[in-house]
Formats: C-alpha cells, sequence, structure tokens
C-alpha cells in the first residue's frame, strides 16, 4: 500500500508541510538577522537563536506532548497553564518557607510536592471526565478557571521570588544545552518509547476512535482516559516548575498564561486531529518548533505586538490548510503525476489523506 | 391472485421513467460497472440484486449523480440528464433514503419532513403550517405520529419511515430505497411494505434494494441482478425462482449452502452435554427478565424473537456489557463476577455486537491492529504482542477467513460490511474463547459472506467451541441451532430442541400474542 519511493513517501507525509513551514520560518528569520543561524560556544555552554527557541519552546512542547496524548483520547484539557501556575506557585512557596531557601533539599521537597500536587490535579480531570462523564472542554474548564485562584491562594497573591541554585537549575541552568531542553527531550523520548514500543499508544488510539468497541474488546477505556488526564498535569507541573525557575520566582497570574492554546494549537499543526484516535508526536515536536518560531520571530522582526497574535494566527491556518488533501492537491498538481507513480500506488495513499480528520475538519471548514 | 396478471398490464403502457444504457464507472484500478443497462418502470418495485461488491451502490451513485459514470447515458422520462449530485437528482424527482437514517434526531418529525423547504409566512418559517402540511403527508401514508414531537423519540423504524415520508414530499417520480430493513422488525417491515404499495399504486418507482432474498421476493415485481459490475440479467420476479436468483447472483451452485446443513447436522450428533456456562436467575431491571441458561461444550444455542424481545439484552448481560442485577454466571463450573466486558473476556467469553460499526471494529485502525486489539486488551498494554507473533496471526487469519483486501495494513473502515465482520470474528477467535456470542453475525452482508460465517460457526461448534447465535432471520437460527431459545417481551418463553422449525418458534411468538389479546378482550 505504502508506496516503496522515499520521495513520494515523504511526500505523502503528514509532516512534510509543517516541516516545510518551519523551514520557511527559520529560513525568514535568516534572511533578516543573518546572525539567526550563528551558534556560539562560550563557558561550555552552547548560544544562539536556535537554542533560544529550544530553550523557551520546551514548556510548550511539554504541554503539547501531554495535550497530544488527552486529544488522542477525544478529549481536550483547558487547565494545563492553571496547572503551570499551580506547579510554580507551590514550589516557590515551599522553597520561600523551608529551613534554609537556599539548599538542594528545599528544591527538592518543593518540586516534589508540586508535581505531586499536579498528578491529583490530574486525577481530579481525569475523575470528571472518565468517571462522571462530563464533556472534557467542560470539566477541564473548572479547573481553568479554579486553579488560577488556587495559585493566587497559595501565592497569598503576591509574586513569590526565590534564590535557590538548585531550583533556577531546571528553567536556567546549562549543561552544554540549556537544562530545560534536555528535560524536554528526555519527556519526549520517554513517551514515544512508553507508548509506541509498548501497546499504549494503540490502546489510546482505539480508546480514541470508538470508546464503545474498544470496552466491548476488553480494554480499560476508563482507566486510559484517567491516565492520560494524569499525565497531561504532570507534563504541566513540569513545564511549571521551569517557568517560575527561569525567571525565579512564581506569578500566579501570568505563569503559563494562554499556554494551553500553544499546545492544542501543536497539536493539530502537528496533524493530531481533535476528533481523537491517531496521533503524532514528531508532528507535535514539530508543531511546539513552529510556535515558539513564530513567536520568537515576531519579537526579531519587530512586528508590532498589536498584530502579533493576528500574525499567529494567519501562519496557523495556513500550516492547517496545507494539510487538507485538496489544497495539496492544487499544490501537487504541478509536478508529473502519472509517469512518476502507478495509479495503484497512488489511489490508497491519497485516501489515507481523507483519512486524515484534522485536515478534513479544515477542507469542511473551506467548503462552508 | 398471479403477480403475472398483475405485472402484465402495468409494462405494457407504460415508457420507462429511469433508463440507463451501457453504464461504466470506473476509479483507478477498478472496473466498478461495466456497460450495465437498467430501466425502471413507473409504478413497480424494482429490486437491484448481488452480492456486495457487485456494483449496487455504484450504479445508484451513477443515477443520483454522486459519480459521473465514464461512459453510457441515462435517460429520465426520455430525455438526456447528468445530476451533479443527489440535491440535483432530488430536485428532478429522484429521492434516496439510505440505510442509516440520515436526519436530525433532535428536531421535530415535521422540520425533519419539510427542512430546507418549509412553508413561510412573512419571511419567517411557519411552524403551524409546517406541522399541518406534516401531519397531511404522514396521514397519506397512513401513519399516525405527532408531527411537532421529536423525532428521536421515535424508534429507528418510525424514523426510516419519516425519511421516506421526507423522500416523497417533494412528489418523487422515482424513490431508491437502500437497505431500508434491515434495522427493522416483522412489523415494521410489513408497515413498510404497505407504505411502499400506497407509492407504487400512485405510480411512483421504488428502487429497492435489500439482502433479504423473502422480503425481496414478498415486495418486488421486477428485479435485476448484477454480478461483479455486470449486467447478469433482468426478470420478472415472479419468473425467477429463488435458486435461480442466488446462483445468479453468485455465479455458482449452492453447494456451499448444504455443506452448512451438513456440518450442522454433523455438530448436532456430537453436541456434549458437558455444560460450558450456566446462568441462574440472571436478569438486569428494565433489561431481561430473570432467565436461566445452560450451553453445553459444542453447542450452538440459537437466541429467536423479534426485534427488541430482549435477545441482545440477555447477550449483552452474559458479556458483562450490561451489569446484570440479579442471578449468577458459572463458567466451568467457577462462578464469574461479570462487572465488565474485561471480566467476561477474561473468563473466556466473546461478544460480537449488532452494531458492527458503533460496537465492533474499530474503523481507523488497520485490520492488523483491530485483529489483535482483544488479545492485546488481555495481556495489557505494558506486554506488547511482538512483531513476528503479530503478523503470523494476522496473515493465519486473513488466510483463514478469506479476509479481502489481504492487506493487514487496510483500514478497517474501508472494508464492506462481510469483511468488518470476519475482522470481528477474527479478533475474538485469536483469543480462543470457550463461548462465542453473535449477534446479527450476517446482517447486511452478502449472501457469500453470509454462508462462510455460518459455516464457520458450525465448524467451530464441531471443534467445541460453545456459541450462542442470534439473528433475525429464523429459517439461519433454526438451521444452525442445536437448541433455540425463543423471546418474547424482554423475557426468555421457551426453548426448543434441535428440531425446531421456523413455524415452531413463530408459533411460540405468535400464541403469547393471542394470549394477550385474549386478555385484552
Amino acid at each position: 500500500m505504502t508506496s516503496t519511493r522515499p520521495l513520494d513517501r515523504f511526500r505523502s507525509s503528514p509532516l512534510l508541510w509543517p516541516l516545510v513551514a518551519l523551514v520557511v520560518l527559520l529560513a525568514a528569520n535568516a534572511v533578516v538577522r543573518p546572525s539567526f543561524l550563528a551558534l556560539r560556544f562560550q563557558d561550555g555552554h552552547l548560544y544562539g537563536s536556535l537554542v533560544d527557541i529550544l530553550k523557551n519552546g520546551a514548556p510548550t512542547l511539554l504541554i503539547a506532548l501531554g495535550m497530544c496524548l488527552v486529544i488522542a483520547t477525544r478529549g481536550i484539557d483547558l487547565s494545563v497553564g492553571a496547572v503551570v501556575a499551580i506547579a510554580g506557585a507551590v514550589a516557590c512557596s515551599s522553597i520561600v518557607g523551608a529551613g534554609d531557601p537556599t539548599s538542594a533539599k528545599a528544591a527538592f521537597v518543593g518540586m516534589g510536592l508540586a508535581l505531586a500536587l499536579c498528578a491529583v490535579l490530574g486525577l481530579w480531570n481525569g475523575f470528571l471526565v472518565a468517571a462522571l462523564r462530563i464533556q472534557p472542554i467542560i470539566a477541564t474548564l473548572v479547573l481553568m478557571t479554579a486553579g488560577r485562584g488556587i495559585a493566587m491562594l497559595i501565592t497569598d497573591g503576591q509574586i513569590i521570588t526565590v534564590r535557590n541554585p538548585t531550583f533556577r537549575t531546571v528553567g536556567a541552568g546549562f549543561l552544554l544545552l540549556p537544562v530545560s531542553i534536555l528535560i524536554a527531550v528526555a519527556v519526549f523520548v520517554l513517551v514515544a518509547i512508553v507508548t509506541r514500543k509498548t501497546a499504549l499508544g494503540l490502546l489510546i488510539e482505539s480508546v480514541g476512535i470508538n470508546p464503545e468497541a474498544s470496552r466491548l474488546a476488553g480494554l480499560r477505556s476508563r482507566t486510559i482516559r484517567w491516565t492520560v488526564y494524569v499525565f497531561a498535569a504532570i507534563c504541566a507541573g513540569i513545564a511549571g516548575l521551569m517557568i517560575s525557575s527561569n525567571v525565579s520566582a512564581a506569578d500566579a497570574n501570568n505563569a503559563g498564561l494562554w499556554i494551553e492554546m500553544d499546545a492544542i494549537l501543536a497539536v493539530v499543526i502537528g496533524g493530531t486531529s481533535l476528533a481523537g484516535g491517531r496521533y503524532s508526536l514528531a508532528g507535535t515536536l514539530l508543531g511546539a518548533l513552529i510556535i515558539q518560531t513564530l513567536t520568537t520571530t515576531v519579537y526579531s522582526m519587530g512586528i508590532a505586538p498589536e498584530i502579533t497574535l493576528v500574525f499567529k494566527a494567519v501562519v496557523v491556518i495556513a500550516v492547517c490548510l496545507l494539510q487538507a488533501p485538496k489544497v495539496r492537491a492544487v499544490l501537487l498538481r504541478r509536478t508529473p503525476r502519472r509517469p512518476a507513480r502507478p495509479v495503484s500506488d497512488a489511489e490508497p495513499a491519497a485516501a489515507q489523506h481523507a483519512q486524515t480528520p484534522t485536515a478534513s475538519m479544515v477542507e469542511k471548514v473551506a467548503q462552508s | 391472485m398471479s403477480v403475472d396478471a398483475k405485472q402484465a398490464p402495468r409494462e405494457a403502457g407504460r415508457a420507462a421513467v429511469v433508463q440507463m444504457r451501457g453504464i461504466s464507472v470506473e476509479f483507478p484500478g477498478v472496473k466498478a460497472l461495466q456497460e450495465v443497462d437498467f430501466r425502471l418502470l413507473p409504478g413497480e418495485v424494482h429490486a437491484l440484486m448481488g452480492e456486495n461488491g457487485a456494483g449496487k451502490s455504484t450504479l445508484i451513485k451513477a443515477l443520483t449523480g454522486v459519480y459521473t459514470p465514464t461512459a453510457g447515458v441515462t435517460l429520465l422520462d426520455g430525455r438526456e440528464v447528468s445530476f451533479s449530485g443527489p440535491a440535483d437528482a432530488q430536485d428532478s424527482g429522484i429521492s434516496t433514503v439510505y440505510q442509516e437514517v440520515n436526519l436530525c434526531p433532535n428536531l421535530t418529525v415535521a422540520e425533519n419532513i419539510l427542512l430546507g423547504r418549509e412553508p413561510r409566512r412573512f419571511g419567517a418559517v411557519d411552524g403551524r403550517a409546517c406541522r399541518a402540511r406534516a401531519a397531511e403527508l404522514l396521514a397519506d401514508m397512513g401513519l399516525h405520529i405527532d408531527p411537532g414531537s421529536v423525532l428521536a423519540e421515535h424508534p429507528i423504524a418510525i424514523q426510516q419511515l419519516v425519511a421516506i415520508a421526507r423522500a416523497v414530499a417533494v412528489d418523487a417520480k422515482v424513490l431508491i430505497l437502500d437497505e431500508p430493513t434491515s434495522s427493522l422488525d416483522q412489523d415494521e417491515v410489513a408497515e413498510l411494505f404497505r407504505i411502499m404499495r400506497v407509492l407504487r399504486d400512485r405510480g411512483v418507482a421504488i428502487l429497492f434494494v435489500s439482502h433479504f432474498l423473502e422480503q425481496v421476493y414478498e415486495i418486488s415485481d421486477r428485479m435485476t441482478v448484477l454480478r461483479n459490475g455486470r449486467l447478469v440479467g433482468e426478470h420478472l420476479t415472479a419468473d425467477l425462482s429463488r435458486l435461480d436468483l442466488v446462483s445468479l447472483m453468485i455465479g455458482r451452485e449452492l453447494g456451499a449452502l448444504a455443506e452448512v446443513e451438513r456440518l450442522a447436522g454433523q455438530a448436532g450428533e456430537e453436541a456434549s452435554t458437558v455444560p460450558v456456562l450456566q446462568a441462574t436467575g440472571v436478569g438486569r431491571k428494565g433489561s431481561v427478565a430473570p432467565f436461566d441458561l445452560q450451553i453445553n461444550r459444542g453447542e450452538v444455542v440459537g437466541l429467536a424473537g423479534l426485534l427488541g424481545s430482549g435477545r441482545t439484552e440477555l447477550a449483552r448481560l452474559l458479556f458483562g456489557a450490561d451489569r446484570p442485577d440479579s442471578g449468577q454466571v458459572r463458567i466451568d463450573g467457577k462462578a464469574l463476577h461479570l462487572r465488565s466486558p474485561r471480566a467476561a473476556i477474561a473468563a473466556g467469553i466473546a461478544y460480537c455486537s449488532e452494531d458492527r460499526k458503533g460496537e465492533g471494529v474499530v474503523a481507523d485502525l488497520s485490520i492488523r491492529d483491530n485483529l489483535i486489539l482483544a488479545m492485546q486488551a488481555a495481556n495489557g498494554w505494558a506486554r506488547p504482542i511482538p512483531r513476528k507473533t503479530k503478523d503470523q496471526l494476522v496473515e493465519k487469519w486473513i488466510k483463514a477467513l478469506d479476509i479481502r483486501p489481504a492487506d493487514p495494513d487496510a483500514l478497517v473502515g474501508k472494508l464492506s460490511g462481510g469483511n468488518q465482520q470476519k475482522v470481528l470474528l477474527a479478533r475474538w477467535l485469536i483469543t480462543k474463547p470457550k463461548v462465542l456470542i453473535l449477534d446479527e453475525p450476517t446482517r447486511g452482508i452478502d449472501i457469500g459472506a453470509k454462508t462462510q460465517i455460518q459455516k464457520l460457526v458450525a465448524e467451530l461448534a464441531q471443534e467445541g467451541m460453545a456459541v450462542v447465535y442470534i439473528s433475525a432471520e429464523l429459517e439461519e437460527v433454526a438451521r444452525l441451532s442445536h437448541r433455540v431459545v425463543v423471546m418474547k417481551d424482554r423475557s426468555k418463553i421457551a426453548e426448543l430442541d434441535q428440531h425446531a422449525t421456523v413455524d415452531d418458534i413463530m408459533r411460540l411468538i405468535a400464541h403469547v400474542d393471542e394470549r394477550s389479546e385474549a386478555v385484552a378482550a
């Protein structure tokens, strides 16, 4: 079924257009600012705009990974931004309240507490969605709204600042590369191995495509859905630690504000459908990088802040459209088609595209 | 009254309302239809017959403008036409009602019937006129339901009839009914047929597609048979025996069916009395009254009853899909706590739902993933089935059940109904169950696959598996089963032995009716 020619396979891969978008963005930056691609090695650390993008994109990537699995089960988690704020608030207030606020022990206790609480928040989301069967968008809206309030309560409405070298390492430390990048990569690899080398990925997709058929096939649908919310909350927790560690402060109001939207966008740009089912971790990675590169581009090109969000929206729409089979068909028409590949090969491949629900959703919108 | 007598004059006086000549439809690499001729006369019920993949749907889609034929002409009332889509066809008087009800369940009956063409007053929809017009149309069809009621409140059968009311509301000259009866019970089918006759006598040309041979013989005046995208013949229904029809459809003798009979007969002699599953007093409030049931090794137990009699509900209780609130189930003598399908599966029970798409296959996964899903779920997520074992299993079962296409990577959603059913069956057979519960495994699939599945059931029983077999087709139940459990009004009313005939079952179901009517009187 799959074409044997690498070029054809590449051309029909759902990752093609996100990748093209990313390359175009990077190239545009390089043209405007030639120093963009430069990397400097100084004091055993790697510096440069590309490294900055990865570093600043690490929290988004982490949250997008959790979001990806949640979305694969037909869910969505709007509360991740609030969980980011709570994680920072708990960690910082715990560190500040410790006997020695600068000790490594205080940092680990604080971070441990924060992640434990995040897991509990994930259990709460999962309880609402999987056990009480509340629609995910409503269920997680509860914590999205209440979460910042909880963070405010923890910090007493103040921005708490900490001076703890160990804690600071998580978000601002270096180990050749910024530590936050290493953490994000480690989590990415871990998720990829756990879901793709075991059967977990298949079970998650199955539950997302058809929950009832999955239950009747003997899957623990409820446990699986519950688990992905816990995982998403823990990812958000780690991201929250990174963000507050980077500025050595907990800001209950602004930490992780709107980051749930960036994460959802990253997942969708990466080709995972909001309707659940098949998911792509590599796509999510690309999506997160695109989002972060966009943000960086907006700043580095001196685009006025007023139109920043509009600019972002335009790029996102463009990437989504590029994934629609119809748009792709128009774009690919220029290339010679018949001689290049046998018809019987081309057709099933095209049929598979039609199956990418994100793309078909966009297509529907385009039609209406 | 002979059908011929009725038929002849009707045919003589009228020109065909639809005439298709030399229609070919090609997809890249596939010739779906090749030079098919087809005609439809006003005032007739015309059955389109053929196995899955014979080209029935393609022909309908070519007629209604979903596909554009690569060759051939279509004439409507003698004028050449080419529709851009079903809406265009409908504007010209060709209405289609599909197997799955395509209405809005949350709107009222009247709104559904008149959606998009509501009577207006001062630019706004006139609700009262809307209901009045709908009531008129419904009364016309002899349907007495409140047009102001919400569609979802009505059973599927009524919804289907509402869909037909919607189709004829546009003064359709041609009405296409694609498998309208697959989810109806016998009374509802009778009601549908009554309405079809009313419409036919009014001069509407009806194109009818169904897998139920008996229904086709009951309602149709003429039939066109397709095989592998080619026209095999057009016949008056009265002139073509069932045996001839089936031979035309599958293009071979009926040896396979005879084989089923023989195998089932043999299995009957060999069925043991070693109980595998014993249910005592199992029931659930509002679902099925408490019942006792024993299923032995190597035995096929048929569940017969009308739609809504509780046959599906009983099966779901045995599988833990719904939790029983009374009674006990034992497997091999060991008590089983049926709190979930997972528990039932662990004890060796497997269940193929009647709702293949909704509760059976996972459409967006490949054949491979679908096949190993139940086994993988039983193993747990942490112990993936090794690639090699997986490939061996998948290859073996695709071959054993003749699943087509034989491509493990093909998405199950793209397969025909019969092949989806085979995938579902194979998924369970891989887990080597002790008890296999099949709910309507042959509904809506072609006769070739049907025969294969029936044969498989007989063979499995012979190998010692206990099978519960549910089907709306009583002939099928009677033929395959060693014992038949008869369901009526959500309780088990009788258990018949191997010699039970369709008549016996019907009499039992009807007998209770008579008695209750007598009580009512």
